[in-house]
């Protein structure tokens, strides 16, 4: 293993500040003369507002302002945006109701901000939030889908019919029927995708400060994308020119999407901030970021495999009723229809597919992306029905994997979801896999299990997935409201250090480290002298953050096309100093070299030459300092196999977690040690899914799981120790070979999980068991099997 | 969380007084039942008055046939206690099973007791072992302090020394706990003396309760095989989205069957 540059487990920078407690996070700056904002929630799922009396709070001490919806429609300000747009079957526009920062007349879930209380301190404002006095006006609540699509529901929005926000289609529908039709086999499946909140462990933030000086706003925030914040926030909420809004991410304390969105505090803050020409602050507590921050998944699908007497997958339909919440929030459409169907050709050849997503609003907090963002949801529907075809045709389920998938010599191979997988070899994935998980001695471990009284299973996952979002014409097409390239900017400084300007975002992958050793890789200098600046749109040129496994595909790639722009120009100058063609001078590890000669210059000294140009080149701009905007020309396709064994206590319904198998195609690998940490957190969050996490609302729309007392994290100790494997193809379409690794593990085994239990229960005849298998759950499919 | 004036007197006496001087006070021990209230403003006390400088309320004892445990003790103090795991071991599994490090290094032996949880771990211990609460003024026997969901005898200035747990022949501790909070979903402890078997219910409940059923089947024969027949009734048992009353009956009896094979 190389001990620099690509390939190099190299300790990341920027965890010693982050162990020794010295990150820098919002909630650590403070503004001088900076006053603090608490939020005045809705506690009602839904209701109507017959007014707000703020006189008693306003008398309490310390209280500077109390602030409402009505005051921002009074200033003109607008509603959050929607990022993408979807589309009925018909071609109509889905329903996009107003969604201001501060609800006018109607709160529609629990945790809608009502009012902002800002005073001297945090204390003071919360004190007095609780005398803000509300008339709420009860209306009935749709408090989850079941509700929402129910015959004759109450309306969560009076312009959106049967709570409807769109009803939408991919793939061809009469073809797929026929497939269904003709089959020899078709394989059902009623299944849910268990809503989850996201519990960053920092919990979002936000600082306006505005400065009548020059009339100019700074936003300090919590978010994976500042640069899609301004634009956002500039120009669809609070009417501010780039030049005049300047936004801030430091160090972030993880995010899995429900950092991305632009969420109302920010433009509340920013526009308090104005009002009152002093800075504001707010820093949610826990229980808030239970009802605001956006949460995850929340789908109930029908689907239907139809396999030929060989078990050949002949078609597939999929019906996916998904959970908007009350709003839509910025990628929310986005993530049930065009993150999700896409993604049901799987590894596999079937050749008919048709999707059918009906999103729906409730009274609940908004739905967004979540780490996979419609992918987990998509290889869940795909892999348990895979599953459960194997035993209904009492097929082998590696064999009848293996029949279905891709070969590597149908690549560049499209889907008949509109995505084109441009390499895989997913048998080579696999067999690794298999080869891990030891899958071969699986029948001896089962029988010692059962001498304990233990049922043992095993369960399979074969999955890919589309990441590095993503190439802009190809997503506006699909209703994207916004470009998805990335800008990477390197600046080679007179002596030869180098910073790199980049628009991703680091809140916990490492982008300080790997960038650092995709620039020691290409420009040969080590990585202590390269810095990555990230999180402030002053510094970085442009950029739309980090989501959907990006970073390195999209963002990686820009900074190597600024660091060929540099070698480019690098190597007029290094011609020019050592009196050679510049078709002669080639660069390889930090040199110019004339080819065939000991003529050399450092990148160092062509540094200096291009800052102190006394000996130069005519007609060059002096100078090292290059920019980049990368547009991806593809998604990428990682793609694994998982393979989960697992021990149940019939006695208890416990699951125990024996063994997780992966081998993953993840694209090059930069830093590997850097890929495991990805994987880890991933299948963390995935064991969480499928055994632990499970958002519950009660019927009136109450959140019953709004705190650690009854909402289940995954913990260290209910972790086995994960088996990590790579077999590796280089993406074909970007400059790097990389594909990206941030979200595999929270996509691939979650079915991995759930097939295994099923497998151990499968002797008692339980087909399914939903999300997440907790004891109970479990117990019970076994008392109902016995039944 | 509301302003509030904090004291940490020296003694039990100096403690009392302290809280009788101010309307609404309240007495924290490690804070770890209280301090979440009071955040949730669901306790507003004018005054906290620590108890965690009491020397009174500290110490193990041997005193013929019993342990004496002071009040102040914490979690993990019982739990890595020599005198309480050679005695009765079970007591200190179970102290060492309560929520996770933060909270043992904090939470007390008195302050679990005088919350009287319905799912906390102490009272199933305190009910089998037949265990007396001392307080400042008289001893309460178990089953009489225990009165159901936080319902105790105790009086607002009245301050748990100890707890005097007489030493059984044998005893086990098993739970079921809660993944997220750790306190119990059902929490079984069995301790024999001789022919006398008691079982202790906790979690599954609105209060810790005696399982009689499971003590006559044991009385006869003391072993996991004996309570194949029994069951506890899940008639008034806690069903909520942690778990329903038909699954904490069905756990009671798994757990019980776990306490009588870990029985010494
Ligand atoms: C995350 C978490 C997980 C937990 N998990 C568990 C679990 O698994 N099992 C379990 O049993 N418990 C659990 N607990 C509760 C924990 O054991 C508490 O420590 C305990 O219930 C209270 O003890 P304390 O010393 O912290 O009391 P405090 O919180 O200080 O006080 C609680 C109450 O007792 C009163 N009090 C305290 N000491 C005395 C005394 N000597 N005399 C009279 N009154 C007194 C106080 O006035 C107050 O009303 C958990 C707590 C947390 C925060």
């Amino acid at each position: 293993m190389p001990e620099t540059g690509i390939g190099a487990a190299l300790l990341r920078k920027e965890d010693k500040r982050f162990i020794t407690g010295k990150g820098k996070y919002v909630d650590d700056i403070n503004r001088p003369g900076q006053a603090y904002a608490y939020i005045v929630r809705s506690p009602e799922a839904h209701a109507s507002i017959a007014g707000i009396d703020a006189s008693e709070a306003l008398k309490a001490p310390g209280v500077v302002a109390v602030l409402t919806g009505a005051d921002m429609a009074e200033d003109g300000v607008g509603g959050l945006p929607a990022g993408w747009g979807i589309l009925f079957q018909d071609g109509s526009p889905m329903i996009e109701p107003a969604h201001p920062p501060m609800v006018v007349d109607r709160v529609r879930h629990v945790g809608d901000q009502v009012a902002v209380v800002i005073a001297e301190t945090k204390a003071q404002a919360k004190e007095a939030a609780g005398l803000v006095d509300v008339d709420y006006q009860p209306l009935p609540a749709i408090a989850g889908l079941s509700q929402a699509s129910a015959e004759g529901a109450a309306l969560v929005w009076d312009e959106a019919p049967g709570n409807i926000c769109y009803d939408w289609g991919l793939g061809d529908e009469a073809a797929t029927d026929a497939a269904l039709e003709g089959a020899a086999h078709v394989v059902t499946l009623d299944l849910v995708n268990n809503r989850l909140i996201p519990n960053a462990i920092e919990p979002r933030a936000a600082i306006g400060d505005y400065d009548a000086t020059d009339d100019s706003y700074t936003l300090y925030t919590t978010s994976q994308n500042p640069h899609v914040i301004r634009l956002l926030m500039g120009a669809f909420v609070l009417g501010l020119p780039e030049h005049k809004l300047r936004i801030v991410a430091p160090d972030v304390g993880g995010g899995f999407g429900s950092k991305i969105f632009h969420y109302a505090e920010e433009a509340i803050m920013t526009w308090a901030s104005k009002r009152l020409e002093r800075p504001v602050k707010w820093t949610a507590e826990r229980s808030e970021s239970f009802m605001s921050d956006a949460h995850g998944r929340d789908h109930i699908t029908h689907a239907e495999l139809a396999l030929d007497a060989d078990g050949k997958f002949v078609g597939l339909r999929v019906n996916t009723a998904a959970n908007l919440g009350a709003y839509i929030s910025t990628f929310g459409a986005a993530v049930p229809t065009w993150l999700y169907a896409t993604l049901f050709s799987g590894c596999y050849t079937t050749p008919a597919i048709f999707a059918n997503v009906k999103a729906y609003f409730t009274n609940t907090v908004p739905v967004d992306a979540y780490r996979g963002a419609g992918r987990p949801e998509a290889a869940f529907v795909l892999e348990r029905l895979v599953h459960k075809a194997a035993v209904q045709l009492g097929m082998d389920p590696v064999e009848l994997r293996k029949n279905n998938f891709i070969q590597p010599d149908q690549f560049p191979y499209q889907t008949p979801v509109a995505l084109e997988y441009d390499v895989g070899d997913y048998d080579g994935t696999f067999d690794a896999a298999l080869e891990l998980a030891d899958y071969s001695g699986f029948g001896a471990r089962r029988e010692e299990a059962a001498t304990r009284g233990k049922l043992r299973g095993i369960g399979i996952s074969t999955f890919v997935e589309a990441c590095g979002i993503a190439p802009s014409a190809v997503a506006g097409q699909l209703g994207a409201r916004a470009g998805l390239f990335e800008v990477g900017h390197v600046r080679v400084h007179p002596t030869g250090s180098i910073t790199v300007f980049t628009g991703s975002h680091s809140h916990g992958q490492g982008h300080e480290t790997t960038f650092a050793q995709l620039v020691s890789d290409r420009l040969g200098l080590p990585e202590d002298q390269v810095e990555i600046v990230h999180g402030d749109t002053a510094q970085v040129a442009f950029g739309m953050g980090t989501y959907g496994s990006r970073s390195l595909a999209v963002g990686g790639s820009a900074i190597y096309m600024a660091m060929e722009k540099i070698i480019a120009k690098g190597t007029i100058i290094a011609a020019h100093l050592m009196e050679a063609a510049v078709e002669d001078v080639v660069f390889d590890k930090g040199n110019f070299t004339v080819a065939g000669t000991d003529k050399t210059k450092a990148l160092g000294e062509v540094a200096f030459a291009a800052y102190v140009p006394h000996n130069y080149p005519e007609d060059l701009e002096p100078g090292l300092d290059e920019t980049a905007f990368y547009d991806p020309k593809n998604f990428t396709f990682p793609a694994g196999a998982h393979i989960v064994e697992v021990e149940i206590d019939p006695d208890t319904g416990v699951v125990d977690l024996c063994g997780v198998s992966c081998a993953d195609d993840v694209g090059r690998i930069i830093n590997p040690m850097i890929v495991d940490g990805q994987m880890h957190g991933g299948l963390a969050q995935g064991i969480g899914q499928a055994l632990l996490e499970s958002c519950i609302y009660d019927d009136s729309g109450q959140l019953i799981t709004g705190s650690y007392m009854n909402y289940t994290m995954p913990r260290a100790a209910d972790l086995p120790f994960f088996k990590t494997g790579h077999h590796i193809t280089n993406c074909t379409h970007n400059p790097l070979g990389v594909k990206g690794v941030g979200e595999v593990g929270s996509i691939g085994v979650p079915p991995a999980i759930i097939n295994a239990i099923v497998d151990a229960l499968s002797s008692a005849g339980v087909e399914h068991i939903d999300m997440p298998a907790t004891p109970e759950r479990v117990w019970r499919a076994l008392q109902d099997a016995q039944a | 969380m509301e302003d509030f004036a904090f004291h940490r007197p020296g003694s039990v006496a100096e403690a009392q007084e302290t809280l009788r001087g101010t309307e609404d006070s309240k007495f924290m021990a490690g804070g770890q039942s209280l301090i979440p209230l009071m955040k949730l403003d669901m306790a507003a006390p004018g005054a906290v008055v620590s108890l965690t400088g009491i020397d009174e309320l500290r110490g193990i004892e041997q005193q013929d046939g019993s342990l004496v445990i002071g009040a102040g003790m914490t979690h993990s103090e019982v739990a890595e206690s020599d005198d309480v795991r050679n005695a009765i071991s079970a007591l200190a599994g179970l102290a060492g099973s309560i929520g996770d490090p933060q909270v043992r290094n904090r939470g007390t032996l008195g302050g679990s007791v005088a919350h009287a949880d319905p799912a906390a771990d102490y009272p199933a211990a305190l009910v089998a072992l037949g265990a007396t609460v001392i307080t400042d003024r008289r001893e309460i026997a178990a089953e009489d302090f225990f009165q159901g969901m936080f319902e105790t005898p105790l009086e607002t200035d009245e301050v748990i020394t100890s707890v005097r747990f007489p030493v059984p022949d044998s005893a086990g501790y098993s739970k079921f706990p809660n993944p997220a909070s750790k306190y119990a979903i059902a929490g079984v402890m069995v301790a024999r003396n001789g022919a006398d078997v008691k079982v202790a219910v906790t979690g599954a409940g609105t209060g810790v309760f005696r399982a009689t059923a499971f003590e006559e089947a044991l009385a006869g024969d003391f072993s996991a095989g004996a309570l194949d027949g029994a069951s506890v009734s899940a008639d008034g048992l806690v069903s909520d989205t942690d778990a329903s009353a038909e699954y904490r009956a069905h756990l009671v009896g798994v757990m019980a069957r776990r306490a009588v094979e870990a029985c010494g």
